[in-house]
């Protein structure tokens, strides 16, 4: 029983980052390539984690285990945060079909905004 | 062929072809911040394949490399977009 539940887990948590894969591959531009990254990686490396922390029903796996989800939940968002404010300020173009873009959508107000 | 092993195997197979196609992003990315999110991805992706790893081989000292390599991940991506920063300002 617990085996079919810990299978189940590392399936779907597999399913999460193949789906992070192929969203670095076919996403247009950065930033929705890293809106699929962070948010598939995280979800799908704690499910494969818990599904580790379910097969072996011990407590220093199930600890180190804990702690690489709370850090990486921790991280991942500073992280992609980060990038993402130096790639905006590094210039790195977006997608031609973005709608807003909170710093302006003339060349001027791009000019002018204070970094 | 048990369920488990078939989980197991499957998800081998699937985290190595993830693997790749993040890897053709690192190879293709037109900037350099694509790289940078193609290597942190990788890094999870590699976290990931040690846990599954460790329930194939039956051994449970492969745990502590995952910390180990969340750690780095988090500290090369801030040290990358830090560098990334300054270049573009000055």
């Amino acid at each position: 029983m617990m085996e079919v539940l810990s299978g189940v887990l590392l399936l779907l948590g597999t399913l999460f980052i193949l789906l992070s894969a192929i969203g670095i591959l076919k996403m247009p531009d950065l930033y929705t390539r890293m809106s699929a990254t962070t948010k598939a990686s995280t979800l799908g490396i704690g499910l494969v984690l818990v599904g580790t922390i379910v097969y072996w029903q011990d407590f220093g796996i199930a600890s180190r285990a804990l702690a690489i989800i709370v850090f990486l939940f921790l991280t991942a968002p500073v992280a992609a945060h980060i990038i993402g404010r130096a790639a905006y300020f590094g210039d790195v173009p977006l997608w031609e079909k973005t709608k807003i873009n909170e710093f302006g959508n003339t060349d001027e107000d791009r000019a002018n905004r204070d970094v | 062929m048990s369920f488990m092993e078939f989980a197991v195997q499957a998800s081998v197979i699937f985290i190595g072809l993830s693997i790749l196609a993040i890897f053709l992003r690192l190879v293709i990315g037109p900037s350099i911040e694509d790289r940078i999110v193609a290597l942190d991805l990788l890094s999870a992706n590699a976290i990931a394949f040690i846990a599954v790893y460790s329930i194939q081989k039956n051994t449970t000292t492969f745990l502590d490399v995952g910390i180990i390599v969340a750690l780095l991940a988090f500290l090369g991506t801030v040290a990358f977009a830090f560098y990334l920063g300054r270049r573009k300002k000055t």
